[in-house]
């Protein structure tokens, strides 16, 4: 019981990494953004093609993936992203399926269509027992690198100049452009940070979620249901839409084998039915 | 330009005279009748397009099962133009209706009744229901509410058929569909000419009730709709009212269009239902271009070329041509792309 909470913790934890770089995309520039996965992807296969080809250990492959995707994200929003903005979300919706399209095609002919096993480091692998609850260390790894993260992401979002000029965009961006902050410059920093978090999640997140080239397709619905649900105007939102996601579906999965995802798809409905701006959003 | 100004101009309405501010009203009233009837009227091109189709019944006899195929795809989309292209709703979860009108047909058939038509049937009133139900969720919210609960129901749709292995077959799909003869006289043979004379039939007159429908005042009130909900029920258009309709009418064309390829391939799997059949459709509509009832079928037809041409190319990559397609449609412009031709192609049928 207490296994299982904790492992669907490590999974919620995972979800926020992957997804939280959408919420602030969507918040700050209105912007559906359904490619996000493929960021995830490119992120867990960075890791696999470092580690495959060129040795390089497992726990050294993070940073390398993370700056890989941000990278990616950066070019990606200078090129193509930045000239959507203004547009409509049904072009923005045809834009972002394109993308996805590409990359599951791109990634299927280079890599293969089969599914991707990453090798841990033996100091990753496997149990112990705490006071009678089964822990596994790889996610118990996960779980502490998350909650580092979740922590600096939440300082520097309020604590720093960057953080406020961020917030203040996400709340009202032509204020925020009337004051003075270049929003656009905000806009490319949080995106390539977003892509970033989500190819670290995609690395991270390879052993457990599986990685194969339809991964942006598998799990974009995933990412969208922590978004909405959690809401774009904060972090806390998010965070605990995707614990709370984590947690049912893993629970969902040991419980009731049968009921597959209904649970998860019946949950997000209710859940925007009830609070169509998110959990944790103030009233408009 | 504002919104009612874009609808009047989609529609054909000159701009008021200024002289006829005494008595607006009536005047108005006039000049939308006269412009819904010259929307009405049929135009040359339309009958090219029509005469071209059933030139193909007859002259291409062995593509036949392609063309039901493209038939009915292009009908899918037609359904998916009433609310997009008309109402401005944005669904990622279209497929819902067409699998549930496939799944209701292929168990029609396979329970005794083998009469296509009553299947047609049977399928268009569970779809609508379908339709009519969900609406009232996709009401709420904004585009990316709709997108999620649209695709959130298709996605429970989806495992449902995969779980109730008992009804439908789970991963194995419906099997053992058998058809009788269209009303009780054509029976469908090896080579489609039955099956696509039949879906053809069923799209023209799917089609008319279309057109017959958007070019009348509900389907003016729709456009207003699309173009700005909030001016539209300030002016006392009902627009939740009107959405429940035209959803629930979309629905049941969904259904139908899934009802035809039960029937004509005799097979329904657990396919239906993905994502990717809601994506596809709605390249189908872009490609073809949105809110002239046209763009579903054209779209169809070279969504299919396409397909053959690349698949022969790059069998196992052809979607990667078509997201590079989206890509460029996109930051081109669609209006733009779309747009240049249907202005070269009304250019071309005011002079003939």
């Amino acid at each position: 019981m207490l296994t299982l909470l904790f492992d669907g913790i490590a999974y919620g934890m995972l979800l926020f990494i992957l997804s939280c770089g959408l919420s602030v995309t969507l918040g700050l520039m209105n912007f559906v953004n359904l490619a996000h996965g493929a960021f995830a992807m490119a992120g867990g296969y960075a890791t696999i093609v470092l580690m495959s080809r060129f040795d390089v250990p497992f726990v050294a492959t993070l940073p390398l993936a993370f700056l890989f995707t941000a990278a990616l994200g950066l070019v990606l929003e200078r090129t193509l992203y930045r000239h959507l903005y203004g547009k409509s979300h049904l072009d923005q919706v045809l834009f972002s399926i394109g993308l996805v399209f590409v990359a599951v095609a791109s990634v299927d002919y280079l890599m293969g269509s089969q599914q991707q096993i990453i090798k841990l480091p033996a100091a990753l692998q496997g149990r112990v027992e705490i006071l009678g609850v089964n822990i596994g260390l790889y996610r118990s790894f996960i779980i502490a690198i998350c909650t580092v993260l979740v922590v600096v992401l939440q300082l520097i979002l309020s604590k720093t100049r960057f953080g406020s000029r961020l917030r203040a965009a996400v709340d009202d961006r032509r204020v925020a452009q009337g004051l003075g902050i270049n929003v656009n410059v905000i806009f490319a920093a949080t995106f390539a940070v977003g892509s970033g978090l989500a190819g670290l999640g995609g690395a991270l997140g390879a052993e457990i979620l599986g990685l194969d080239p339809v991964f942006p397709l598998k799990f974009m619905i995933y990412f969208l249901i922590v978004v909405t649900v959690g809401g774009t105007t904060t972090l806390t939102g998010p965070f605990v839409a995707s614990l709370v996601l984590g947690v049912a579906d893993v629970a969902g999965k040991y419980y009731v084998p049968a009921a597959g995802a209904f649970v998860i798809y019946t949950l997000m409905i209710v859940f925007l039915l009830v609070r169509p701006q998110g959990l944790f959003a103030r009233a408009r | 330009m504002t919104a009612t100004e874009e609808t009047a101009m989609t529609i054909g309405l000159a701009a008021e005279p200024a002289s006829a501010g005494h008595h607006p009203a009536p005047a108005t009233a006039a000049r939308v009748v006269a412009a819904l009837k010259r929307r009405r009227r049929w135009r040359p091109l339309e009958a090219v397009f029509w005469a071209a189709t059933l030139a193909s019944v007859l002259l291409l006899p062995s593509k036949h099962l392609i063309l039901n195929e493209i038939a009915i795809l292009g009908l899918f989309a037609l359904s998916l133009d009433l609310i997009l292209g008309f109402a401005g709703v944005i669904s990622l979860g279209h497929a819902a209706f067409f699998g549930v009108g496939a799944y209701c047909a292929g168990l029609v058939a396979t329970h005794g009744i083998t009469e296509p038509l009553a299947g047609l049937a049977a399928a268009a009133a569970l779809t609508a229901l379908l339709g009519w139900a969900t609406s009232y969720l996709v009401l709420r919210g904004t585009d990316l509410t709709r997108l999620m609960v649209t695709m959130g129901i298709a996605l429970i749709l989806g495992e449902l058929a995969n779980q109730m292995a008992w009804l439908t077959g789970g991963a194995d799909g419906l099997q053992g569909i058998m058809m009788g003869p269209v009303a009780g006289w054509f029976e469908f043979d090896l080579f489609g000419t039955t099956a696509y004379a039949y879906s053809l039939s069923v799209l023209f007159v799917l089609f008319l009730a279309a057109r017959r429908i958007t070019n009348s005042p509900f389907g003016l009130s729709l456009l207003s709709i699309r173009d700005n909900p909030l001016r539209a029920a300030a002016v006392g258009v009902p627009v939740n009212g009107r959405l429940v309709q035209v959803y629930t009418l979309a629905a049941a064309y969904a259904g139908v269009a899934g009802a035809l390829l039960a029937q004509t391939t005799q097979f329904v799997s657990v396919d239906v239902l993905e994502f990717h059949r809601s994506a596809d459709v709605m390249l189908i509509l872009i490609i073809g271009g949105t809110g002239y009832l046209y763009g579903g079928l054209v779209g169809a037809v070279l969504f299919k070329l396409l397909q053959d041409m690349l698949a022969g190319f790059t069998p196992q990559y052809w979607h990667f041509w078509i997201g590079i397609f989206l890509i460029a449609l996109v930051l081109v412009g669609r209006e733009r792309m779309v747009g240049g031709v249907a202005a070269a192609v009304r250019r071309l049928a005011r002079r003939t």
